[in-house]
């Protein structure tokens, strides 16, 4: 059953070769090379997964191949053919689709609409029949397991039936290859089921299938081959059943199994082991949000660092957002010094001592246009306020201090942000949150996109602050740095704590095994609820 | 194959699908209702408020307003906005009224030939190079202005329309309505045809609804736009031209301040201002309404046609509040 929908006609399978195939594809952005001779050889019918840590160049690779970026160097093939996409169109029409995490549709038009806009049915004088539009949109849908009313508008389903709208309208513009990122992460367990259904028929229609996921139990559900990347270059392709979670996992993450440099290319000095007895500085109990985060609870005390591990979209930065405040939460709880947060606001959480050097310092930290002063005063403004009036030399004073203490190179505290360096940038952040006396300081991936320089300087500033008395909480995909730099580490998976290592325990063995150890689901189990 | 055909329910369960629907219709159609209900308020009200004469002049004044608003509903719905309706209405006017004296084809087309190259023009500057609605119609609105006023010496020469056939478009009357009635009318059925029934409508909803999804769901977004910046200059145009028929001159002063009128007639109508979703008999169930509060205010007798702008203002913002408060409904 299950084979009259999908594409028109199934069309035979160009011989036995690749349908899609990049071959060593380079791509450089400015600073940065994205991708470093990848090569990736997709097989109709197979479902490959491609699979690497941020930074590790898979949107790049996808990218490439959904015609957004062109290659440097290397070459695309298609079907046999060389092929450049000019647009995302242009690689759509000739049948590589894209459902992408975040649902690309009209969410106030009606499903059908979606599904059909384009190729909407016509009458005889070339009006589009609503009727027949409808009628054959509920039967393409009912292939997909949606069994809805076509004609309210699609933001009214759940998520998980918008993709599968969206799913079903790729497939039916006669696809060859199916890319799909993240397709799974605000899915319910049933709807996942329905997918990975439809994804053994794309499979049985010689359709290929690239699955992008972290959800490693999914990868060996549904995955026949896997392509792991890792800083722009290929770490390793071939059957996925052949490798283990654990050598999965250290592919991913560079580091070999059983065999950890302990190299000193940190910047970690401080004392580690000191018994740290006192009262949490702050605490997070039982934070809970539906599809992110499930029960999650953390302390850090005065002059303690606690890191986050676990690999990518496990949870870390939720974690660190609903402390702050700026994630909404089910329920949980955060107590600052003894004291739990009333309200669960960022303005709250940063007046109670709690300050966030976010992820992506240039979406939510700095201000590019404003100078280096400036970036630094903004947040401590009202702290250095007297009855509403900031004085110029207090700000000055404050500005002096931190660029002094934390070695911002700027030629005056006047230039502009933008024109710093991406160590210094973050230092500014910092320093406009230390400018704020904070109790705990929550750090996310405080080191990613900065010169290695920088980075030590940054890294010896977070034992400095520790030192001080600072809690810190770490989140850092960078295995070392979590390592040598951390006190006591917890380990995240799927949204909640699978670990907590503390002393002799934080190694790099110890985290990717308890990664490791806790996804493995049998599968075949897993599959018999579908 | 027999593991794939588990059910994805809607999120929403019945009670919920019909408020839903309920809050989907009232968005719809809450201007019908609302027009309806102060008819017969009217009716009940004032004695001389249906009369013939009187629904008459409501609809005859309301149909310049209308042929603007459809072009601005596709505008609207496209995530767009086009402020310099008002003053294409009064160019195509003066254009039309001086056109008048090389016959009624050159006093017809003359204005659409020139509120259309204007339309043509925003709408590429728009659709190319990513330049704001808002701004760049702005410009379009005070440049035409200024063209009118020199065209017209400041607005001191008023242009008279001096061909006959000409004037008898805007003058002819078929029983009781004049022929920009009726012209109004296959217009608006005309973009009710295309908005819903045709690809380039779903394109345009597409666009205002999510212009990013739609560029990669194959639509020619740019080109989309494009269409739709040149129709809304050519119905204000029109309508101006119309307009100058009617009157028998091409008047300068009139139509600033129209594009208000246009957009709030729109909104009113249940067009969402940020695209995406409306149509066009909300559209022309909003210019009634506004015609329709205007004649009730002439019917109270004591108060100034100034006024009248207060109730449509209070009104736009009830419209505006109750909206938000609806699309919350919806997405339930």
């Amino acid at each position: 059953m299950g084979t009259t929908d999908g594409p028109a006609a199934g069309k035979a399978p160009d011989g036995l070769g690749p349908v899609l195939e990049a071959r060593g594809i380079s791509k450089r952005f400015p600073g940065v090379l994205a991708l470093d001779r990848v090569s990736l050889a997709l097989r109709p019918g197979e479902v490959h997964a491609l699979v690497g840590e941020n930074g590790a160049g898979k949107s790049t690779l996808i990218k490439v191949f959904t015609g957004v970026h062109r290659p440097d160097e290397g070459e695309l093939r298609y079907r046999g053919e060389p092929a450049s996409f000019a647009t995302p169109l242009d690689a759509q029409r000739s049948g590589i689709s894209t459902i992408y995490q975040e649902v690309n549709l009209v969410p106030m038009m009606s499903v059908a609409r979606n599904l059909m806009l384009g190729r909407e049915p016509r009458n005889r004088f070339g009006v589009i029949d609503a009727a027949r539009m409808n009628a054959e949109a509920e039967r393409v849908l009912a292939g997909y397991g949606v069994e809805t009313d076509v004609r309210r508008p699609l933001r009214t389903l759940g998520i998980g039936a918008q993709q599968m709208v969206a799913l079903a309208r790729a497939v039916s513009i006669d696809a060859k290859v199916v890319i799909m990122d993240e397709p799974t992460s605000s899915l319910e367990p049933r709807e996942v089921a329905t997918l990975f259904g439809v994804i053994r028929r794309l499979r049985e229609q010689d359709i290929a299938v690239i699955y992008v996921s972290h959800r490693l139990e999914e990868l060996y559900q549904v995955c026949d081959r896997v392509t792991v990347l890792r800083d722009g270059r290929l770490a390793h392709t071939g059957d996925i059943h052949e490798l283990e979670r654990i050598q999965l996992i250290s592919l991913m993450l560079g580091r070999d199994v059983g065999e950890v440099r302990s190299g000193g290319l940190t910047r970690f000095s401080r004392d580690r082991g000191r018994a740290v007895t006192a009262e949490p500085v702050v605490e997070a109990r039982g934070l809970k949000r539906r599809h992110v985060l499930q029960d999650v609870s953390v302390s850090v005390r005065p002059g303690e660092v606690v890191g986050l591990g676990g690999l990518l979209g496990a949870g870390r930065s939720e974690t660190a957002k609903a402390i702050i405040g700026a994630l909404p939460l089910d329920s949980g709880q955060v107590i600052v010094a003894g004291s739990p947060l009333r309200r669960r606001t960022t303005a709250g959480a940063i007046k109670a001592g709690i300050s966030l050097l976010p992820e992506d310092r240039k979406a939510e930290g700095i201000i590019p246009t404003l100078s280096v002063r400036e970036n630094i005063a903004l947040a401590a403004l009202p702290a250095l306020a007297r009855a509403g009036v900031v004085s110029d030399a207090r700000i000055d004073q404050v500005v002096d201090t931190f660029m002094k203490r934390l070695r911002i190179k700027a030629s005056s505290p006047h230039q502009k942000v933008s024109e710093l360096s991406g160590g210094n940038q973050q230092k500014v952040l910092l320093a406009r949150w230390l400018a704020m006396q904070p109790k705990v300081l929550i750090l996310d991936e405080p080191t990613r996109g900065i010169d290695v320089g920088a980075k030590a300087e940054v890294q010896a500033l977070i034992d400095e602050l520790a030192e001080a008395g600072l809690g810190v909480l770490l989140i850092s995909s960078d295995l070392e740095e979590l390592v040598e730099g951390s006190d006591r580490i917890l380990v995240l998976r799927d949204g909640a704590v699978v670990g907590e290592l503390s002393g002799d325990e934080v190694t790099e063995e110890r985290i990717m095994a308890s990664i490791a150890e806790h996804s493995s689901t049998n599968p075949e189990e897993a599959d018999a609820h579908g | 194959m027999t593991t794939d055909t588990t059910v994805i329910a809607p999120e929403s369960g019945n009670g919920a699908a019909r408020k839903e629907r309920i809050s989907h219709l009232i968005q719809q159609h809450g201007a019908l209702m609302v027009l309806f209900a102060l008819i017969v308020v009217g009716t009940f009200g004032f004695d001389s408020f249906a009369t013939p004469e009187n629904a008459a002049s409501v609809v005859v004044a309301s149909s310049f307003t209308a042929i603007i608003a459809i072009g601005m509903t596709f505008v609207i719905i496209s995530g767009g906005i086009d402020l310099s309706v008002g003053s294409l209405f009064v160019l195509g006017g003066v254009l039309a009224a001086w056109g008048s004296q090389y016959g009624a084809v050159v006093a017809l087309l003359l204005p659409l030939l020139a509120c259309g190259a204007v339309g043509l023009a925003q709408g590429l500057l728009i659709a190319r190079t990513g330049m704001a609605p808002f701004i760049v119609t702005l410009a379009g609105l005070l440049g035409v202005r200024g063209l009118m006023l020199a065209i017209s010496d400041e607005g001191a020469t008023t242009y008279l329309v001096r061909d006959r056939t000409f004037a008898a478009l805007g003058q002819g009357e078929i029983l009781g309505l004049t022929y920009p009635v009726y012209i109004t009318i296959v217009l608006a059925l005309l973009g009710m045809l295309l908005l819903q029934r045709t690809g380039f409508g779903q394109n345009v909803y597409a666009i205002g609804g999510n212009e990013q999804a739609a560029a990669l769901m194959g639509v020619p977004v740019a080109r989309t736009k494009v269409y739709v910046y040149l129709m809304s200059g050519l119905l204000a145009g029109l309508a101006g031209a119309l307009n100058a028929a009617r009157l028998s001159s091409g008047v300068t002063i009139l139509g600033i301040g129209l594009e208000l009128d246009v957009i709030a007639a729109v909104v009113i109508g249940g067009t969402l201002l940020t695209g995406g979703a409306g149509g066009l008999t909300g559209t022309i169930a909003g210019v009634l309404l506004l015609g329709v509060i205007q004649s009730l205010i002439n019917q109270v007798g004591n108060l100034t046609s100034s006024f009248q702008q207060v109730v449509s203002g209070a009104f736009l913002a009830l419209v505006v509040i109750a909206q938000r408060l609806l699309s919350k409904a919806q997405r339930l």
